[in-house]
């Protein structure tokens, strides 16, 4: 059992938090993730900056492009986490869009991850199929733990495919939208939640998309195993507050 | 060898539908129908008379006696200038807002560069009466006043990407992102045969009546169904598909692919994308494009913002790479010059797309008595700018 499927046991809410890597500067990768350890961060998914992040809102994209023109590469990613697990052991995904995996090679990224101590990874623009016919053996072969999204318009029958194939978490999407363009959970969210709640998958879910502060936080981990913040912390992250990650994490976490 | 896509979506190695899970629903729901919807009577019967009676088709297969008098061969162009709106761009609008309305879907956004494509979607949109929206970069709307006013006046809003390089790969990325946004309502009408399957095959089959109509056009004219050559320029390639949809498994027709080579293939402002492209994943389909060694998508130029895109359809790709079709690159100036030279020798002022599928006759010759067939993408009034730029009339 790897360090995510583990995490997933514990007998508490998981809150996990995406940030771009290379953003707000190069070489801030390495202190965020261990200072989001430090403060009780769960789980961390470290965002690969790609040209043309299609399921992102503006947040995310300005915080990818600042990333790569502060020289972000796939490469200089790999070298900043070279030493990660002398520090840090809450499990790391790399979360990233396909074509920069492809180009690196798909094995040679994925044999990457397993010696830098990654646990998973989530590529959104991965569909199931071609990855369960293309990839899964290396993924499997090097211990990585893909994971796949889905969203208040996926079929029953598609979600029950999709756990089937899992073995780590199912990453809820909230509703409708691109990362970062939500206020607040209504009533159609919280049905969404008790649906799948409901369906008694095999995998925990964690929902993400629209996470901000501590009611939203409350609102989606009342049904699911933990959730995902995005775009709330980039947005603390760029106004160069990287010594007050502590507070953020404390005001969701309350 | 087939040319056609497969039953999971691919060209060879090429196409697919690398999308994320927040649009597998709508693109499964037009995976599902768009054959089916396409091969009903009423469809058939609503979509055809349109090209009739509103674009105005058949368009003309015109053989082109003084340009052919000095190649020194027979040159025929596929009049899609005289469409409606001015572009080939219509026929793909006309079939996917008809596709729209069978789905139920009553909204509809599009992306476009030099707005030839939006223009065309607004215009459609106005015949049907359903709400419209158009993504263009800053950058492009800026430089395409003309076209902007006229979605506008069509009833579009015309929105601004403000992201990346702010060109046409931005629009895209924004019309995708509308659409995770508004996942039960809208279409998204692409405007090139590109993007997730299907729509590089359902945009290919609504171009493919320029094809269709060469054939028994040029059997009137010179009692042949096939030429010895196709020609078309490529941007996303839907043009393209079309003029070679029915040529694609007839051996005797030579096909020839015309990309932009902007100022030059190895001058880093340049389309060419089957030479500077490497096999990649954009705008949800597997085929070749312009990236870093690091998988980020680069920004192309040329000066046609038609042809303005880092990526081509995923069949062209298997075209280049299968070797059936010929690839040729036409710089800015040899583009201009062979628009200039139209005008002068047959009266017609092409679009700038369409000119660099002109500037072939001077880089390679034919026989005095092959029959090559152009497609004229376009027509010029929305290059006039950049044509009283260029030569300072
Ligand atoms: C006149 C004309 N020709 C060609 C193109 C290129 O598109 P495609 O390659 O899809 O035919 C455009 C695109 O705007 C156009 O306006």
């Amino acid at each position: 059992m790897n360090r995510l499927q583990q995490k997933l046991q514990e007998d508490k809410k998981l809150l996990s938090i995406y940030f771009t890597a290379g953003f707000p500067s190069l070489n801030d990768t390495v202190s965020i993730i261990e200072d989001l350890e430090k403060n009780g961060v769960d789980l961390i998914e470290i965002g690969l900056p790609f040209s043309d992040p299609l399921a992102d809102g503006p947040t995310i994209q300005a915080s990818s492009t600042q990333a790569l023109k502060n020289g972000m590469t796939t490469e200089i990613l790999f070298n900043q986490l070279k030493d990660i697990r002398k520090t840090v052991n809450i499990p790391l995904i790399i979360m990233g869009y396909f074509n920069p995996m492809l180009q690196y090679g798909v094995e040679a990224f994925c044999k990457q991850c397993q010696e830098i101590g990654i646990d998973g990874l989530i590529i959104p623009d991965l569909p199931v199929d071609v990855y369960h016919d293309e990839y899964k053996a290396i993924f499997d072969k090097y211990g990585l733990i893909n994971v796949f999204l889905i969203t208040p318009q996926t079929s029953e029958e598609r979600i029950r495919y999709i756990d089937s194939i899992s073995n780590g978490f199912i990453y809820m999407v909230s509703s409708a939208s691109v990362t970062g363009s939500q206020s607040g959970f209504g009533d159609e969210q919280t049905a969404y939640f008790k649906r799948i709640a409901d369906m008694n998958l095999k995998n925990p879910q964690i929902v993400g998309f629209g996470i901000n502060n501590n009611e939203t936080f409350t609102q989606a981990t009342t049904y699911a195993k933990g959730a995902i913040i995005g775009s709330a912390f980039i947005k603390h992250a760029s106004s160069e507050k990287l010594d007050t990650i502590g507070d953020f994490v404390n005001t969701i976490l309350q | 060898m087939n040319y056609n896509v497969n039953e999971k979506g691919y060209y060879g190695e090429f196409g697919g539908a690398f999308i994320p899970e927040m649009l597998y629903p709508n693109v499964e729901e037009l995976r599902q129908n768009y054959l089916k919807v396409m091969a009903e009577p009423s469809f058939q019967e609503e979509f055809n008379q349109l090209l009739k009676d509103y674009v105005g088709r058949p368009s003309p297969l015109y053989f082109a006696k003084r340009l052919s008098e000095k190649y020194n061969t027979k040159i025929y162009l596929k009049r899609e200038d005289l469409n409606h709106t001015g572009a080939h761009k219509i026929n793909n609008t006309i079939g996917q807002i008809l596709m729209a309305k069978r789905l139920g879907k009553t909204r509809i956004i599009a992306e476009t560069g030099a707005g030839q494509h939006g223009v065309a979607t607004a215009t459609v949109c106005a015949l049907m009466g359903l709400e419209c929206i158009v993504y263009m970069g800053e950058v492009d709307i800026a430089r395409q006043a003309p076209n902007v006013a006229r979605m506008k006046m069509l009833g579009a809003s015309v929105v601004p990407a403000k992201s990346g390089s702010r060109t046409l790969k931005d629009a895209t990325n924004e019309a995708i992102r509308d659409w995770i946004n508004n996942p039960v309502n809208t279409h998204y009408i692409i405007g090139s045969a590109i993007g997730p399957h299907p729509y590089p095959d359902m945009v290919t089959r609504f171009q493919s009546v320029i094809s269709e109509e060469i054939k028994w056009q040029l059997k009137e004219h010179e009692g042949r169904e096939n030429p010895d050559y196709v020609v078309a320029c490529i941007g996303g390639g839907s043009n393209a598909a079309g003029t070679y949809y029915h040529f694609l498994h007839e051996k005797d027709v030579n096909i020839i692919a015309v990309e932009a080579a902007g100022h030059g293939v190895d001058s880093g402002e340049s389309a060419a994308t089957s030479v500077l492209g490497k096999e990649g994943v954009i705008h949800g389909c597997k085929t070749l494009l312009m990236q870093t060694k690091d998988g980020q998508i680069t920004e192309p130029y040329s000066i046609s913002a038609g042809l303005d895109y880092p990526g081509v359809g995923p069949m062209h790709a298997h075209l280049c790479k299968t070797g059936r079709a010929e690839f040729m690159a036409i710089t800015d100036d040899d583009a201009m010059n062979a628009g200039l030279e139209l005008c002068k020798l047959e009266g017609i002022i092409p679009a700038i797309e369409s000119s660099h599928a002109l500037a072939i006759f001077e880089q390679k010759s034919f026989k005095p008595d092959d029959i090559v067939v152009v497609s004229l993408s376009g027509r010029g009034d929305k290059d006039l700018q950049n044509y009283i730029d260029y030569f300072g009339f």
